[in-house]
């Protein structure tokens, strides 16, 4: 079967061709980085703006809807929310207990939950284990969290290597796990989602809740890093 | 289905690429596109599992040459089709068929954040008890079914250990395809690396997969 509207997409494309004049690889955006995009027409742009104006003119989607929508995951939700529930849990014996115990609520004291967190399971580090989460299928992710996940975590290499290599692919993150650590990886199979509680890095003693969840990095949660103090110089 | 999606433990990937400060969307209509797919599934006219399994069914070399959004695009104008929410001429012109119905939006900037919050919970209570308890021994059934499945080919006839017990949760096999719930129990189940990956594999690893208890057979 086909999975798309060939003769909508191909009409919508055409008119893209020509408005932009153009045929090279979409790429919206302009930061540093060396890795490749995967193939992205030109014409997406207008391809779902014409998708979108269908449906609206169809009553089907109200525009204010989708703007509230992106603007939920790009500025209210992401892995600053979970960053304060890991910093809680490693000031707050008690809460971390809950947390471990049962995490969807523990997490909904902070009220993140919802969508793609409605099932929760929080993974603790210690010198002796380690976890690692990935959705070999898809790209399952803890959104109430952790936001939307990066592409790295939705694309292929991350999903075919983190089950067979994890060490491997935990090297490729900079991080080298001595032989006697078991690593633990958690293929998001189903509707529950993982987050990783990190370990609390050494010498961080003095700092408050609110410095401390200034430590914990998204890859952190997703176990493919560790939590560090900052180096000297490094920030303020 | 035994698709290109299903790909833990394949290799010939590539490096993993990282990109620092990564922003949310890369461009706009990749947010439109998650969006547009989000305020669509409000209607309710298909369920989560229907649409992975919509993802999956994108011919494999399509699959791995398109972008995540590219696949959501997809997925979506293939399931307003199959639905019958908009007719293949609207679709093929982007215009609405003159004088059709206009519908009024089902989610709207208000009941947004109820939406997201209220969202679908996939647990069920069901009479029937677990066939399986903590720290036995299970099978992970050799099965290949041709449709929607969330039953790993890695983990197909492996040895493994029930870790936790997770309650009764929506059957996904079944749910893609609207042939009903058919709630069961779902366990994490672990796999010991060299059960999975032979010696290769670290000694000490594990990996823990969701299952249910369609996809075990006591060992």
């Amino acid at each position: 079967m086909s999975t798309t509207r060939r003769g909508f997409l191909a009409a919508a494309g055409a008119a893209g061709h020509e408005a932009a004049g153009a045929t090279g690889r979409g790429h919206g955006h302009d930061h540093d980085h060396d890795h490749d995009h995967q193939e992205v027409p030109s014409d997406l742009t207008l391809r779902v703006k014409a998708l979108e104006s269908l449906l609206v003119e169809k009553g089907l989607v109200d525009r204010a809807a989708l703007d509230a929508l992106v603007d939920t995951y790009e500025h209210k939700v992401g892995p600053r929310n979970g960053a304060r529930v890991v910093a809680r849990a490693w000031v707050d014996a008690a809460y971390k207990k809950r947390l471990l115990d049962d995490a969807t609520s523990a997490i909904a004291e902070f009220g993140f939950s919802g969508r793609q967190g409605e099932h929760m399971l929080a993974l603790e580090n210690t010198p002796k284990v380690h976890n690692l989460v990935v959705c070999t299928l898809c790209s399952c992710y803890p959104w109430p969290v952790l936001g939307l996940p990066p592409v790295w975590y939705k694309s292929a290499p991350y999903r075919s290597r983190a089950v067979i290599d994890p060490r491997g692919v935990l090297r490729e993150f900079g991080l080298q796990l001595p032989e006697d650590v078991e690593v633990r990886v958690w293929d998001s199979t189903a509707e529950l989602r993982y987050l990783v509680l990190p370990e609390r890095p050494a010498g961080s003693e003095n700092l408050n809740e609110d410095q401390l969840a200034a430590l914990v990095t998204r890859d952190a949660m997703v176990g493919v890093a560790k939590v560090t103090l900052p180096q000297a110089g490094e920030r303020a | 289905m035994n698709g290109v999606h299903d790909m833990g433990g394949m290799h010939g990937m590539g490096p993993i690429q990282y990109e620092k400060n990564e922003p949310v969307f890369h461009a706009r209509w990749e947010a439109r596109t998650f969006a547009l797919n989000l305020a669509m599934a409000a209607w309710s006219k298909w369920n989560i599992d229907a649409g992975r399994h919509q993802i999956e069914l994108i011919p494999a070399a399509e699959y791995l040459r398109m972008s995540y959004y590219q696949k959501w695009f997809a997925r979506l104008v293939a399931l307003i089709a199959k639905t019958g929410m908009a007719t293949g001429e609207e679709l093929d012109s982007g215009k609405a068929a003159p004088g059709s119905a206009r519908a009024t939006p089902a989610l709207t900037a208000e009941t947004v954040p109820k939406m997201l919050a209220n969202s679908a919970v996939a647990s069920r209570n069901i009479p029937a008890l677990p066939r399986f308890q903590v720290g036995e021994r299970v099978r992970a059934r050799n099965i290949h079914p041709t449709g929607h499945t969330r039953l790993p080919r890695y983990a197909r006839g492996k040895l493994g250990t029930i870790d936790r017990h997770h309650g009764a949760f929506v059957f996904p096999d079944t749910n893609a395809h609207f042939l009903g719930e058919k709630p069961q129990h779902l366990y994490s189940v672990r796999f010991a690396a060299r059960e999975l990956w032979g010696e290769q594999a670290s000694p000490r690893d594990a990996v823990y997969i969701d299952m249910w208890d369609d996809y075990l057979d006591a060992a």
